[in-house]
């Protein structure tokens, strides 16, 4: 074993972090004098602890593709693609969650803290070259989230979201842990970029433990993308936590944990392929039917939106299996049509939330639309673009996955993700039929937060944007595909 | 035969296997016991050949196998048969044979007949690898293996609430010594890098430093602190008079219980290089004598007057230790293990003659109806209270004698005050229980029998061997024994003369002219004097309890030293001294997690549970779960969930997890068996 070269680290790869990291810490101690009653001082300070770190995230773009820390810590187009994208996640997070948290009663400064750290972790994970600085990302990033889905401390749903979500992430950290001890036995190193050279160089493509830590590996992160089997957790966690968190794991800790698992597999272990892709299509395939199905049965929406993000992890999958610029760039693309839609949908949720009523059940939606036209509008949007259809970002997503499904000839996959999208067409439709069709029931009034409306607004203008002029959104995503 | 010694455990091992395998099923009555019985005494027989080899002067050490090779360390397999180890085996596998065939007629109609001679082998099996063995690993493979042994035996009768607590005390108390003991086993890997006796004691002179020798055996005395009930670690050895009488004779008098003895006496190359670790085992030893023969002055329990004599006794074998008298501390376990397992087995015989009756205040003049087990039972009393010829004798005079020649007065002075005690207290056994007026209960009294003579054999031949194997000692310090264990122990005997001695031998030079031809003139005068000691405490036991002199009744005399008198009917409290210090805190920390447990964790998960029920049936459960689910085929999972859920209301993260694990399970299935 060579000793570990110590030189002075470039403190560019992650400025991002340290920036929000330090931002972070400042909004820990601010938040101790700011009065109970004014905590949404806290949300502010967030969103301006983001815009500084976007900032500097279009600083360190112009030094093109860096890497530090031992190349264990990596600064490219395509991590600096996913923090803009977790940048945006957690500002419409924010803005969703001031209202939100006050009404569950649960309105104290850490949330804000907690959720910006999960961020850094985010961050950390999708610049990570190193298997140990993947893990620790990811750890970091989940611990945060396990406290913000039990944040209701006094909603016992909340904690038993949070304690499930809590035991099974560790089950599957477990999992991951494995697989990588495993990959270290073999290839001797934890540098992804070593491990490809040593697997190049060796054959170890039959070898058993090679085999035993794809698979391993392979499990760890289907847990944290929420794909079957390993989606257990997903409907529970997202039912007890708070909406706006449930909006933000929707999207944040998903996009990141593809993002990882982009790099282990395709920047690791290409030469493995034949191995995981025929276990990613399973676990793809699988995802889809299960999601989609039983999602029709659920009458809760958190909990149908939840399944129905199982299914859309299936879908993204088909990208990560062909393997493809086109099929890594479909993803991408997909994540950052996924944000818009997915937290659309979830403060729509939100803004029927009042104090005795969650307003979670699909049939406190009926005659939503009758009576709130261009709110109504909106959850349409996000509904069809969930469906994948035109002229919404969904469907410029879909349409991506599945051409690169077909163009690396996975036709089976791309028929039964159209087929499910058809399946998902039922229950989708079922909510606007709903919110149209059905009669208008008493009480139904909105979360007075011009935030929240902002954003539901802002995200049906996003997904019909990127739905009718996607070429730019294309091109970014094009440019950030990690080189292959 | 010396090569074949590996026979020795082989046989009982055996015998645990059938007996543990099939006994129940297989083996209603009377074939465990035949088993068992014939593979101990086979074993016996072969220890008898092996000592007579060794006596002429053969040894064996020899690896079998590889046992734990890990980088440097390297860990064997094997056996050492020294003097040492071969006297050890002739008292585990001879009182092994006695107790065995005692327990046939002791266990006769106990429903875990197969059970109880199951574990006596692996007791046997595992007390003879902690004394064969030629590594401290194996000895301390032994050594847990016997504390197991012991935990089974001690709580063989689950049932019983005291019991059990026993068999848990005995075994936590021994975990704590267990520490100390494995940490002096890795400080010596760390300090040697070896385990093998043989290695360890070339290389322990050479390497270790006086202060490293001392930590060493300090953390290993702990062990044996525990192991040999020694203060402050005894306490669970009288209670674990709540298991089967001869296993108070095999396990908690004869054999585990001197396992520290052994452990030390093995290892004097390394106690001898340490002062301190000398005179703080001595100390230990002298006080846990006194302390424990007083509190047997109090006792009313008859195993429990035993128990606290063995205590006794161990505390001057590790005395004899300390004092570097490694002979005279070994040969006292020999003695010892004869009367003791001989006074035990005798309770045992009394025990079963009342019908289960162990208060001695509710005994007196059993003498004419059990004379068998009577005399036997004074024959070892006469040992233990180290009267002249009986063996507890010799080797108790020979201790005292290296105390006083030594120049260690005030450890003399201790060692005398518990030997007067000890004669007191087994006298005052004797006289209360066997002679004077019958106050046994009416209903008993009707039945009381001699024991079959499956248990009075051992019980004679106990008391033959307790009367006659002082011989060995003969002449003082230079008897047969001395030769035999001085092959073992050789110059690490101590010999140092104490001013007293030094005093004497020139005021009889001066007298006879002769400058040290009398040297043991002393020791014959010291003899003369515990002796006396001996006999007084015997003369006052005989003045109160059998003449019954009116100055001397014991009830008067227990209100006027009424705090005496209680703290020792009260062990000095330290049961309760250990409760408030350490068992109940532990207690109250444990409570407090259960309660956390029970009432935040249990409950939240009950209570969402039980919202989930409600809540389900509210939200039309059945349409939710099960109907939509089959419905749709592919909701396989939700309908196992809700049925998971309905049936345990503990949440059902493990169900989830479970799901994983069968999806990891699954696709490693695919890929290694297609």
């Amino acid at each position: 074993m060579t000793p570990i070269q110590i030189t002075y680290p470039n403190m560019m790869v992650i400025l991002p972090e340290v920036v929000l990291s330090c931002w972070v810490f400042f909004m820990m101690m601010a938040d101790l004098f700011i009065p109970k009653e004014k905590k949404e001082i806290n949300a502010v300070l967030g969103l301006i602890g983001l815009a500084v770190t976007a900032v500097s995230v279009f600083m360190v773009l112009s030094y093109g593709d860096i890497s530090s820390f031992n190349d264990s810590m990596r600064s490219d187009r395509f991590a600096l693609f996913f923090k803009l994208l977790f940048i945006i996640t957690a500002a419409l997070a924010i803005l969703i969650s001031a209202k939100y948290i006050a009404i569950e009663g649960v309105n104290w400064g850490e949330y804000y803290s907690i959720l910006l750290f999960s961020v850094v972790g985010m961050m950390v994970l999708v610049s990570a070259t190193d298997l140990v600085t993947v893990y620790l990302g990811m750890e970091f990033m989940a611990l945060s989230i396990y406290v913000l889905t039990g944040f209701i401390r006094h909603d016992v749903r909340s904690n038993e979201a949070a304690l499930k979500y809590f035991l099974l992430g560790a089950f599957s950290s477990g999992l991951i842990l494995y697989g990588m001890v495993l990959l270290y036995g073999v290839t001797g190193s934890t540098n992804v970029y070593k491990i490809a050279n040593f697997l190049a160089a060796n054959d170890n493509y039959s070898n058993p433990l090679m085999i035993a830590s794809v698979i391993l590996l392979i499990s760890g992160f289907a847990f944290k993308i929420a794909a079957v089997p390993f989606h257990m957790w997903a409907p529970d966690a997202y039912e007890g936590a708070p909406t706006s968190i449930t909006a933000f794991m929707s999207v944040g800790p998903k996009a990141a944990s593809f993002a990882a698992l982009l790099r282990v597999f395709l920047v690791a272990l290409p030469v493995m392929k034949p191995h995981w892709v025929a276990i990613f299509w399973g676990v793809s395939a699988i995802s889809m039917v299960v999601g989609n199905v039983v999602a029709v049965a659920q009458t809760n929406i958190k909990r149908m939106l939840a399944y129905s993000g199982i299914g859309h992890a299936g879908y993204i999958l088909m990208g990560v299996i062909a393997g493809t610029r086109m099929g890594v760039a479909s993803v991408l693309l997909y994540m950052l049509v996924y944000i818009f839609m997915s937290i659309g949908a979830f403060s729509v949720i939100i803004l029927l939330r009042k104090t005795g009523v969650k307003g979670d059940e699909i049939k406190d939606f009926s005659g939503f639309a009758r009576r709130y036209p261009s709110l109504g509008l909106c959850m349409l949007i996000f509904l069809i673009s969930l469906i994948g259809l035109p002229p919404t970002a969904g469907f410029i997503g879909k349409l991506y996955l599945f051409a690169a499904a077909v163009e690396a000839e996975y036709y089976y996959l791309a028929v039964i993700g159209v087929l499910m999208s058809v399946v998902s067409l039922f229950y989708y439709m079922q909510v606007a039929k709903t919110m149209y069709i059905d009669e208008e029931i008493e009480g139904q009034e909105l979360v007075p937060s011009r935030a929240l409306t902002f954003v539901v607004y802002f995200c049906a203008a996003a997904t019909l944007l990127i739905g009718m002029f996607p070429d730019g959104f294309i091109s970014a995503a094009m440019a950030a595909v990690l080189p292959i | 035969m010396i090569n074949y010694a590996w026979l020795i455990p082989l046989f009982p091992t055996i015998a645990a296997i059938i007996n543990g395998l099939f006994g129940r099923k297989y083996m209603r009555h009377h074939y465990s016991d035949y088993i068992a019985t014939g593979a101990v005494m086979t074993s016996f027989l072969i220890s008898l050949v092996i000592f007579f080899e060794v006596v002429s002067g053969s040894t064996l050490n020899v690896n079998y196998w590889d046992w734990i090779v890990s980088g440097d360390l390297h860990v064997s397999f094997g056996f050492l048969i020294d003097p040492l180890t071969a006297i050890m085996l002739l008292v585990v596998t001879g009182i092994s044979s006695l107790v065995h065939l005692y327990s046939i007629g002791y266990m006769h109609d106990d429903d875990g007949y197969y059970r109880f001679f199951t574990y006596l082998s692996m007791f046997t099996v595992s007390m003879l690898i902690l004394i064969m063995g030629n590594n401290y690993l194996l000895m301390f493979f032994g050594w847990e293996g016997v504390g197991l042994c012991s935990y089974l035996l001690i709580g063989f009768w689950f049932e019983k609430k005291s019991a059990g607590d026993a068999a848990k005390k005995a075994f936590v108390v021994n975990r704590v010594g267990d520490l100390g003991f494995v940490l002096g086993l890795f400080l010596l890997i760390s300090q040697l890098g070896t385990l093998d006796y043989e290695q360890v004691f070339q290389l322990a002179p050479i390497h270790l430093t006086t202060g490293v020798a001392t930590a060493i055996t300090l953390l290993l005395f702990v062990g044996a602190t525990a192991k040999s009930a020694q203060i402050p670690l005894y306490t669970w050895l009288p209670d674990a008079m709540e298991g089967p009488t001869p296993v108070s004779a095999l396990i908690h008098a004869a054999t585990m219980v001197t396992a520290g003895v052994y452990m030390v006496a093995r290892s004097h190359v390394i106690y001898s290089m340490s002062p301190t670790t000398m005179e703080i085992v001595a100390v230990v030893g002298a006080i846990t004598a006194l302390f424990a023969a007083t509190i047997a002055i109090a006792q009313n329990d008859i195993k429990r007057i035993v128990a606290y004599s063995t205590v006794s006794q161990l505390g001057y074998m590790f005395m004899g230790l300390g004092l570097g008298a490694y002979t005279a501390g070994v040969y006292h376990l020999f003695t010892h293990a004869f009367f003791k397992a001989c006074l035990f087995l005798g309770c045992g015989s009394v025990i079963h003659a009342l019908s289960g009756e162990q208060d001695i205040r509710r005994m007196g003049g059993l003498f004419p109806h059990i004379k068998l087990t009577a005399i036997t039972f004074l024959i070892a009393a006469l040992a233990n209270a180290g009267i002249f010829p009986f063996a507890g004798f010799f080797s108790k005079d020979e201790i005292l004698w290296a105390a006083f020649s030594g120049g260690h007065y005030v450890i003399w002075g201790i060692g005398a005050t518990a030997a007067f005690c000890s004669a007191f207290y087994m006298f005052r056994l004797y006289f209360v229980a066997f002679t004077g007026e019958s106050r046994v209960d009416h209903h008993v009294a009707h039945h009381i029998h001699e024991s079959p003579s499956v248990m009075t054999g051992p019980l004679v031949l106990l008391a033959f061997l307790a009367a006659t194997v002082g011989a060995l000692a003969l002449p003082p310090g230079n008897g047969f024994i001395h030769h035999f264990l001085g092959n073992v122990f050789g110059h690490h005997e101590h010999n140092v003369t104490g001013i007293a001695a030094e005093f004497f031998h020139k005021f009889s030079a001066l007298v006879t002219g002769e400058p040290t031809a009398h040297g043991h003139l002393l020791e014959y005068f010291m003899m003369l004097v515990s002796l006396a000691i001996a006999l007084s405490g015997i003369g006052l036991a005989y003045l109160m309890y059998y003449k019954k002199v009116e100055a001397l009744n014991p009830e008067v005399l227990a209100v006027r030293f009424r705090l005496i008198y209680r703290a020792f009917l009260n062990k000095y409290w330290v049961d309760e001294l250990y409760d408030f210090l350490f068992v109940n805190p532990i207690k109250r920390a444990g409570q407090g997690l259960w309660d956390f447990d029970g009432k935040i964790i249990d409950g939240t998960v009950n209570g969402v549970s039980r919202l989930t029920l409600i809540k389900g049936e509210i939200t039309n459960f059945l349409d939710k779960y099960v109907v939509d689910g089959t419905v749709n085929g592919l909701a396989i999972f939700v309908d196992f969930k809700s049925r998971i859920l309905r049936r345990t209301q503990t949440g059902d993260v493990q169900n989830y997890a479970l799901v994983m694990l069968f999806g990891v399970v699954f696709v490693m299935g695919i890929y290694y068996f297609y």
